[in-house]
């Protein structure tokens, strides 16, 4: 730990810097003090096992886990402490793991449903420019979508809010390779853009085509930093860390 | 004249209209306990001693400060809605992280005081409120005399029904309600403030609730219990049409009323139970409601 600590230490440029962050579930200590850094346009990924806590992370970060310590500070502002109301307003946009698209509303309304929070944020007619599918789709219920079109849909309605910071849970999590191509066009598409994204991957090959940095979660802690131009070299460690 | 199976028209269209009205405040009642359900997830107990306390309300104003129906018609759902505000921040707020029963005998309780509270005040037998001058009198309709407030009735708890429903399902409010019911942790996470979202429509289903009391207090006369009797129907309409579901309230609520009106005219002796038969039945084959949807 206290490598990592060191190693994200000399980043002093970061737009977010997580510092020895815990998190509980109920009773259940998850995150055991989580070290990271993200720079200002960057994309990051966080790696790991199932239950390794990276989802957790992401929802610690934006304030939804029932308890959490240490310090996230985004813009230099300290987050712990605030409600993910005020955490969104911030300018952080988190797209879930489950996709969260709601039943009972079209998909032009899950579309228009997160408010602005910021100026700046992509018109919905770009954002429907990134996304064709989505437009021939408006009128449909929601969840009448196909899974990969439900993910675009997630994404789609927090790039309209102003919030240049994206925390990306598994986007694409049980997609058709085709369909992850599309996701990954999207993000770099983003990136240049000027998004900056943390991204939770079990994909890893997907993560290295999209990502500039990885780290390895382990244990509700980030036991390794790898920049994506050292991948090849690290691949043995990464496959023993990630055991696959 | 034409008969319908032995039963003189007068008859028939004299319950179908008792029924109709009987029907709106089915309808004005479980739509309000169906948009508290739906996002609060409580049981609102306290549902027929608001209506009841709207009827008062309106009754007061008129006879210690001369306000007539008219006004009361605004002021009194906006008076019982904040005290609904004040009840939910106050009390049922503190309650969300505890099984839904506690919402449940928490709001019983309240009803039960609010019930004795305006009893030790007033009494049970029940204090008179005059049909407003506009509506007094009646209409000649050909098959039947409609008297002017029931047809007033009906028309005002269509409206209101109708515009909730609107403002439910095709606005964007309506949209972040119906995100809201469904995962209130994302909808907060996208910066939209659900607590307060939260008061305010408790604030409104009572508000409701207050409304059809004052559209009450010119029929049945203006009585603590008058809520109390009525709302277990008004539970049971809601069973029928599936918590939470903002369209099945409504028209189970007019429906329903309708039912018990013919009920009324074939088979009087059922009349005051058909409305739990069906409940009954409606348990048993369709268990979420006719328009409800299991989670």
């Amino acid at each position: 730990m206290s490598e990592a600590l060191a190693m994200t230490d000399a980043i002093t440029d970061s737009l977010l810097a997580v510092r020895d962050l815990n998190g509980w579930y109920d009773e259940s200590h998850v995150l055991h003090g989580i070290n990271f850094d993200v720079r200002p346009g960057e994309v990051v990924t966080l790696l790991g096992r199932n239950g390794a806590g990276k989802t957790t992370t992401l929802r610690a970060i934006m304030g939804i886990l029932g308890k959490r310590q240490g310090s996230v500070r985004f813009e230099g502002r300290e987050l712990i402490g605030l409600d993910p109301r005020h955490i969104a307003k911030a300018g952080i946009a988190f797209c879930p793991e489950e996709r969260g698209i709601f039943s009972s509303l079209s998909v032009d309304e899950n579309l228009m449903l997160p408010p602005q929070v910021k100026p700046g944020g992509l018109t919905r007619e770009a954002v429907l420019e990134m996304f064709p599918n989505l437009r021939e789709r408006l009128g449909s219920q929601g969840t009448k979508l196909s899974g990969g079109e439900q993910q675009m849909l997630a994404i789609a309605r927090i790039l309209r809010t102003g919030a240049k910071f994206l925390l990306l849970d598994e986007p694409t999590e049980g997609l058709a390779p085709v369909i992850v191509q599309q996701i990954g066009r999207t993000l770099s598409q983003l990136k240049s853009r000027g998004f900056t994204i943390v991204l939770v991957e079990q994909n890893f090959r997907f993560a290295a085509s999209v990502a500039d940095r990885h780290y390895v979660v382990e244990q509700g802690r980030v036991i390794d930093t790898i920049p994506n131009e050292d991948l090849a070299a690290n691949m043995n460690k990464l496959h023993a860390y990630l055991g696959v | 004249m034409f008969e319908l199976l032995g039963i003189p028209p007068q008859a028939l269209f004299g319950q179908l209209l008792l029924g109709l009205i009987n029907g709106s405040f089915y309808a004005l009642l479980s739509l309000g306990l169906a948009v508290i359900f739906g996002l609060l997830n409580i049981i609102n107990f306290s549902h027929g001693a608001q209506y009841m306390m709207g009827a008062f309300v309106a009754w007061m104003l008129l006879t210690y400060t001369g306000i007539n129906y008219w006004w009361a018609l605004l002021i009194v759902p906006l008076v019982v809605g904040a005290s609904g505000v004040v009840i939910e921040r106050l009390m049922i707020s503190r309650l969300y992280h505890l099984d839904h029963l506690y919402g449940l005998l928490l709001t019983f309780g309240l009803a039960l005081i609010i019930q004795g509270l305006f009893r030790n005040q007033y009494g049970v037998s029940g204090l008179p409120y005059s049909i407003p001058a506009e509506l007094s009198g009646g209409t000649n309709l050909g098959f039947m005399f409609l008297p002017n407030y029931r047809g007033w009735v009906i028309v005002a708890s269509v409206v209101v029904c109708f515009a909730t429903w609107f403002a439910i399902e095709k606005t964007r409010l309506g949209a972040y309600l119906r995100a809201a019911t469904e995962n209130p942790t994302l909808v907060g996470a996208f910066g939209i403030n659900v607590p307060r979202m939260i008061t305010l429509t408790y604030g409104f289903g009572v508000a409701l609730a207050a409304l059809a009391g004052v559209l009450a207090a010119p029929i049945y006369s203006v009585n603590p219990n008058m809520g109390a009797d009525l709302i277990i129907v008004v539970f049971a309409v809601v069973v029928i049409g599936g918590m939470g579901s903002i369209l099945g309230a409504i028209l189970t609520g007019f429906g329903l009323g309708i039912v018990e009106g013919l009920t009324r005219v074939f088979y009087p002796e059922g009349s005051a139970v058909v409305i739990f038969v069906i409940m009954a039945i409606v348990l048993l084959v369709k268990p979420a409601g006719l328009f409800g949807r299991t989670q």
